[in-house]
């Protein structure tokens, strides 16, 4: 059971994941990354993170994606293609860093071959790591001051935000 | 296996059918509800008292001719509809609509399934259900779709802030996402009399409650916040150029919407199906559930038809300058008074 549901929405994520590159029209990309975002959220439902699975598709295909949607809405599409074409060497420099990335995951497979579904029995799912009362509990205990940290960091970003929004003479 | 799958499949065909009369009835109640306050009569000509009226409406929807514009974005613009209806629906399965009914030598729970991120469940929907109106917005190449598109994201996102918040003075005191748990902690009276609902957890839970009701009639885009689809200034917003039955899709997405809504503010807030003599009979708890979700339907539709319109900077400004201190206020009363409470 678990294994065809991995297997069908991690053919969805990947096939979603190359649509975003292929489309030329930018709302169709972000369109493709909804779907990639959401079937990532069911992944994360087999594994019995139900936390993380919600809020994967709140946070980002639910709020963060409408932003985006939104931006590309009010630009329309663009008639002509866009001017990456001014930087030709960009290109090529993607060359080796995708090389390196296919370096790393083929130096991570072999590392741990055991890869495996956390087999949990029905009746121990409900206190699996994935849920809400763990990842809080862990959060306000042992990863306070990181957590504290982070929504400071968040909160210089909102600063940030309103001072380069804001016209001179406001 | 097959057994429970069976199972699955019988509830989720009763809630449909279920779901899909209702809204068809709600289109009902929403007419006569309007014409009783505007003291006119209303649908009346078909069947008894009118009440085969949706039947008929639904009819002329099927029959209509089904329009695409010539320069409309073809593929989105049909997958619209089928974008906000299908989370609509979705986000309905986790509502405990009554407690346990014994049928056939069985037990069965009045709800489809039930999940320990219940809530979260309902709004990770709910936040998905916008893109269906943005999609129309954008692929009818419409000015006044586009706005009222651009105009219902913007109002959505602004609103789901309060509307998370005020629940969660909900959430401290009962320790649970999950909708059937927070039902079963509402059991049971103070006092002998007064009903251990939320909304009786006076006056932090009244507020949450006023303020729950107050962000769910902007999430469900109706008036005084309809500013999507406000007709004197965007024709019809992002529905302009629908017809036929896809424009009767959004309008159940939007029925469902309020249903959901309804269903969430019921269990949350006023008890869910708790009330006098549910255990002797439980399918009474099916009743009392059905009732109360009728009152906050109607309050709805009463406020539709005396409250005009917010202007948009006015929408704005209250989402964002009262409603949402004013529900961090109460999640900051409701922790404070819970730490001196346990």
């Amino acid at each position: 059971m678990e294994q065809t549901l991995f297997i069908i929405f991690a053919v969805i994520a990947v096939a979603s994941a190359l649509n975003i590159l292929i489309q030329r029209n930018p709302l169709y990309s972000a369109l493709s990354l909804i779907v990639t975002l959401a079937s990532l959220s069911a992944l994360y439902l087999t594994l019995h993170a139900q936390f993380i699975a919600a809020i994967q598709v709140v946070v980002y295909a639910g709020a963060i994606m409408v932003l985006f949607v939104f931006v590309i809405m009010l630009l329309n599409e663009p008639k002509d293609v866009p001017h990456i074409e001014k930087h030709k060497w960009l290109r090529y420099l993607a060359i080796p860093f995708a090389g390196l990335l296919i370096a790393e995951m083929f130096y991570a497979l072999p590392l741990d071959k055991q890869i495996a579904f956390p087999s949990i029995p029905a009746e121990q799912a409900d206190t699996a790591v994935g849920t809400t009362w763990n990842i809080g509990t862990a959060l306000f205990t042992d990863y306070l001051l990181p957590f504290e940290v982070t929504s400071v960091l968040i909160l210089m970003a909102v600063v940030g935000a309103m001072v380069l929004a804001r016209r001179e003479g406001d | 296996m097959i057994d429970q799958l069976l199972g699955w499949a019988i509830q989720i065909l009763i809630t449909l059918f279920a779901l899909v009369t209702a809204v068809a009835y709600l289109t009902f109640m929403e007419r006569k509800v309007m014409s009783w306050i505007q003291l006119r009569v209303g649908p009346n000509r078909v069947g008894p008292w009118g009440l085969l009226q949706p039947a008929a409406d639904g009819l002329k929807f099927i029959f209509k001719e089904d329009i695409i514009p010539l320069e409309a974005n073809r593929w989105l613009y049909i997958i619209a509809p089928a974008v906000s209806v299908v989370p609509a629906m979705m986000s309905l399965i986790v509502i405990p609509w009554g407690s346990e009914i014994h049928l056939f030598g069985r037990t069965i729970p009045l709800h489809v399934t039930q999940m320990n991120i219940g809530l979260l469940y309902v709004f990770a929907l709910t936040s998905l259900g916008v893109y269906g109106i943005v999609l129309a917005g954008w692929s009818s190449n419409n000015k006044y779709s586009l706005m009222g598109g651009l105009r219902s994201s913007a109002q959505m996102i602004s609103y789901e802030l309060a509307l998370g918040l005020a629940i969660v003075s909900v959430l401290l005191w009962t320790g649970s996402l999950d909708l059937v748990e927070i039902t079963k902690s509402q059991s049971g009276t103070w006092f002998g009399f007064i009903p251990r609902w939320n909304i009786f957890r006076f006056p932090l839970g009244t507020f949450g409650f006023i303020i729950f009701y107050i962000a769910s009639l902007a999430e469900t885009n109706r008036t005084p916040f309809d500013l999507p689809e406000a007709d004197s200034e965007l024709v019809a917003g992002y529905h302009t150029e629908y017809s036929s039955m896809k424009f009767a899709l959004f309008q159940m997405a939007e029925y469902l919407n309020l249903i959901t809504a309804a269903s969430i503010g019921t269990t949350l807030f006023l008890g869910g199906w708790n009330g006098p003599g549910v255990e002797q009979l439980p399918i009474l708890s099916l009743v009392y559930f059905v009732i109360k979700v009728l009152v906050l339907i109607f309050i709805a539709m009463w406020i539709r038809f005396t409250l005009p319109r917010f202007r948009y900077d006015q929408l704005m400004r209250f989402g964002w300058k009262w409603l949402l201190p004013l529900a961090i206020i109460n999640i900051i009363a409701t922790a404070t008074l819970l730490i001196f409470i346990r």
